[in-house]
């Protein structure tokens, strides 16, 4: 495959009957995840038979990508979007980085995409030109065709596609001006609905090959202990059970030809573990290892002025929260067959080089004899960036010599979960003689996620903070620091990652300082924003102007300041991340000494919207999601163990539960930034506002319902 | 093994699996019909919703040997003659992100949606919080019982 430059990252293959096939380079959000270099991870092909494809890696967790990504391509190409059908990447070397994750897939693809598309509207046109003698300005290219009005010509674009595949890709194609967009900011149904109305769509767990088996594993319940020995003897003897053995140094499979076979073996299967030296781990001793640690020097990830000569009214508080598990509605599973030089694999997996790279090793194979296909994915949330699942397939698969299913209960999900880090933060201000904060103050105790799983820190700096810890304020004197520590429980990138922690903190942090200030939340934090300036945090520069815009908009459709029946209340919070803004203003009430949310209004900025129906889901989605983190969602740790095992103690929210949520976005000509993961760091802060405002109770402490 | 014989969508079918074995690894495993989702396997998430004799039920929690002889639909049979009204509501709401437990919720509101067409907003909170979703979709949710309700008319 031909490398790409950084510019000139548009290719072509030209084979006779081929059609016209452009290769381009879609980057990865997530700076942790990135350097792999510059081969087509992407490719547009136009076929004689009339297709438009797109072959892409973003993988389908409901964020809408097979939607969104056609949106774009058709909007430059100058197709409808019925032409174009998105045909699922699987790993491969002669990919770039195939990462779905960091609200990334819509924001990366931007440029690549039209560009492509851009590209190939103007060598069909120039195909058409050149065809019918006539200048390539007096045709125009639209709904999939070229047509030449002065003669009344017209050719699909099937007909021109070998054509056009025979002349050069232009670098740099005209793009659209944004006010002639016609599919671009519509709401174009998503294209995956009717089947999911259906029960037609294929998730990972749905997927299935002739013989092929299922399998259970028994995992040690404790972080980092080992098989000793297991008998067999209760599990053989389950109808349909035709191996049992140890695939892992912790972990024993049970095999049949039914889920339910493999459940019930697995249940009767006696397994000795070593539980190792984490045995007596307890969140208790978690949570006073990440305080103590409070008093470390940590790494500044920003600094203006010096928080240390500032006087005034100092302001303290302290903040914690535990560990999270994502618990996707779709439960871990992997399927797959190895044979003697190959292994194929069919995973509900947002990063299917990983899948492919960890399985080679695990089975002994080189990465080019290992195949992922991916599948849709019944949620991810982050879960699906881990590569266990996989693992464990090809290894059951290796041992019983056939293909086979991998697929994990409900609370092996909730047990052997990779979580969110838990944290402590220590903030403090000091109070100008307004009461504004005249400094302010920002230590984030936690374990590092890149750390724990080997990649590399930047100068003591964990690189998914660089886009999730901003704080976009104008303050004279500031510091944020990250003090990292170590835990043996695994971590994992959950739904916005350390941006929840993050704003949790410092926007229930800023409501104190209003407080003290006797000042109104909103008019304390637009005083804040007041001056148009850019924040420059590591590689982002962020908009005191934008996030201004998300906070007036929310107060606007809440109608803040105005009052509200007797016994409701609100609270306000705003935060940036992954190049987008966020504001939620959050309506309760209390009912025994509970917050019972009847109302949450949410705003962003995320630069140009492609479908507003998507970005309406995905904001809805993660204010209830934003809401199950704040209210109850916890992972403790006792004797080693995870504690809680099913949605009876780790309970999502529900109907009864869930607030009318209401989704406005600022209208925008900018570059699209991050959707899926940005609307939810307020959600928490905004709640815990909401309820000091009506109990003049400060929460800081997750979860608010213990 | 006895067989067991159960009408799944209209059809008379003879599974012979231990009788205890969950109706939802019956009809995923043994029958190849997978509309029907594994959330929780403890009638926690309601993603495994079917109807016997047209009532909403938890796959994961009904061992066969209780719907012996019983009539069972699914999802798959739900839309045998083309999409029901409830279904277009669905997609016209755009309800499902992932999709994943939409199904288990389709089920869980085309029973309620038969004993009561035209639920109120009560009745239909109070059926459908037993049915768990991860992507937050419980407004589209609701709009699209309520559009589906409207669109059978009467009251």
């Amino acid at each position: 495959m031909t490398p790409l430059t950084r510019r000139g990252f548009l290719t072509t293959t030209a084979a006779a009957g081929a059609g016209l096939v452009i290769g381009f380079y879609l980057p990865h959000g997530s700076s942790s995840k990135n350097g792999a270099g510059f081969s087509p991870n992407a490719y547009l092909k136009i076929t004689p038979d009339g297709k438009i494809t797109i072959v892409v890696a973003r993988s389908e967790m409901g964020q809408g990508v097979r939607t969104a990504l056609p949106m774009i391509l058709a909007e430059e190409l100058e197709a409808d979007l019925n032409q174009i059908t998105v045909e699922q990447a699987g790993a491969s070397s002669l990919y770039g980085d195939q990462t779905t994750g960091g609200s990334a897939s819509v924001r990366t693809t931007w440029e690549p995409m039209r560009k492509a598309g851009a590209a190939a509207r103007e060598m069909l046109l120039s195909a058409a030109a050149l065809e019918w003698g006539v200048p390539k300005s007096s045709c125009k290219a639209e709904h999939g065709s070229v047509t030449h009005a002065g003669s009344n010509r017209k050719k699909s674009y099937a007909e021109l596609a070998d054509r056009a595949a025979t002349l050069p890709v232009p670098s740099a194609p005209p793009l659209k001006d944004p006010k002639d967009f016609k599919l671009i900011g519509t709401r174009a149904a998503r294209i995956d609905t009717p089947a999911k109305v259906q029960g037609a769509a294929e998730y990972g767990i749905d997927f299935r090959i002739p013989n092929m088996k299922y399998a259970m594993l028994s995992r040690c319940p404790v972080v980092g202990g080992k098989v000793t020995s297991f008998d067999d003897k209760d599990a053989k003897k389950v109808p349909g059970v035709s191996y049992v053995g140890k695939i892992s140094d912790s972990a024993v499979a049970v095999v049949a030809d039914s889920v339910w076979g493999a459940m019930e073996g697995r249940r009767v299967l006696n397994v000795t573990w070593d539980e190792g030296p984490n045995k007596d781990l307890s969140t208790a001793a978690i949570k006073e290892g990440l305080k103590q640690a409070a008093s470390k020097k940590g790494v500044a990830l920003y600094a203006v002025g010096d928080v240390s000569k500032v006087g005034g009214k100092k302001i303290e508080a302290a903040y914690e929260l535990p560990f999270m598990a994502h618990a996707p509605m779709e439960p871990g599973n992997c399927t797959a067959h190895f044979q003697a030089n190959k292994c194929e694999l069919w995973a509900p997996t947002q990063v299917p080089q990983d899948v492919r790279d960890s399985v080679a090793t695990a089975v002994g194979l080189d990465p080019d004899q290992v195949k992922v296909n991916i599948t849709l994915l019944g949620g991810g949330f982050g879960r699906r960036l881990e590569h266990d699942y996989g693992v464990e397939a090809a290894l059951v698969s290796k041992a019983i010599g056939g293909p086979v299913k991998v697929l994990w209960s409900r609370e092996d999900d909730m047990r052997f979960s990779t979580y969110r880090p838990p944290s402590y933060h220590k903030l403090s201000a000091a109070l100008d003689g307004q009461g504004w904060p005249a400094s302010f103050s920002h230590t984030m105790v936690t374990p590092s996620i890149s750390a724990q799983k080997g990649y590399p820190l930047d100068g003591g700096v964990d690189p998914d903070m660089k886009d999730e810890t901003a704080v976009v304020y104008s303050f004279p004197n500031a510091l944020i620091q990250f003090v990292q520590t170590e835990t043996p429980v695994p971590l994992g990138w959950m739904r916005s990652v350390y941006a929840l922690q993050a704003a949790f903190a410092s926007e229930s942090f800023i409501d104190e300082l209003a407080g003290a200030a006797h000042k109104d939340p909103l008019d304390y934090r637009l005083h804040l924003l007041s001056k148009d300036e850019d924040i420059k945090y590591f590689d982002a520069v962020w908009k005191t102007a934008r996030m201004r815009g998300v906070l007036q908009l929310a107060a606007e459709k809440a109608a803040w300041g105005k009052p509200l029946p007797g016994g409701r209340y609100r609270g306000i919070a705003c935060f940036g991340c992954f190049g987008s803004y966020a504001a939620n203003v959050v309506e309760i009430s209390m009912e025994n000494d509970k917050p019972r949310i009847h109302r949450v209004v949410a705003t962003v900025d995320v630069g140009q919207v492609i479908n507003p129906t998507i970005l309406e889901q995905q904001i809805q989605g993660a204010v209830i999601y934003g809401l199950a983190n704040a209210l109850r969602a916890q992972i403790t740790i006792d004797k080693g163990r995870v504690v809680q095992g099913n949605f009876d103690d780790y309970e999502p929210i529900r109907m009864s539960e869930a607030p009318a949520v209401e989704a406005y976005y600022v209208q925008s000509t900018e570059a699209p930034s991050g959707v899926g993961e940005p609307p939810l760091p307020p959600v928490a802060p905004a709640l815990c506002n909401a309820i000091f405002a009506a109990t003049k109770k400060r929460i800081r402490s997750l979860p608010i319902i213990t | 093994m006895a067989e067991i014989s159960l009408r799944v969508n209209g059809s008379e079918r003879k599974v012979s699996v231990a009788p205890e074995t969950p109706l939802l690894w019956v009809l995923r495993d043994t029958l190849n019909m997978t509309g029907t989702k594994f959330g929780c396997g403890a009638g926690l998430c309601g993603a495994c919703t079917v109807h016997v004799e047209g009532a909403a039920v938890r796959s994961c929690s009904t061992p066969l040997s209780q719907v012996a002889g019983k009539n069972v639909t699914t999802i798959e049979g739900l839309s045998v003659n083309g999409l029901t009204e409830l279904q277009k509501a669905w997609i016209a709401e755009e309800v499902p992100q992932c999709g994943y437990c939409q199904t288990g919720q389709i089920m869980a509101a085309a029973a309620m949606l038969t004993k009561n067409p035209h639920p109120s907003d009560d009745e239909i909170t109070r059926t459908m919080t037993a049915n768990i979703c991860r992507c937050g979709s419980y407004d589209r949710i609701r709009r699209a019982i309520q559009r589906a309700s409207i669109a059978r008319g009467g009251q």
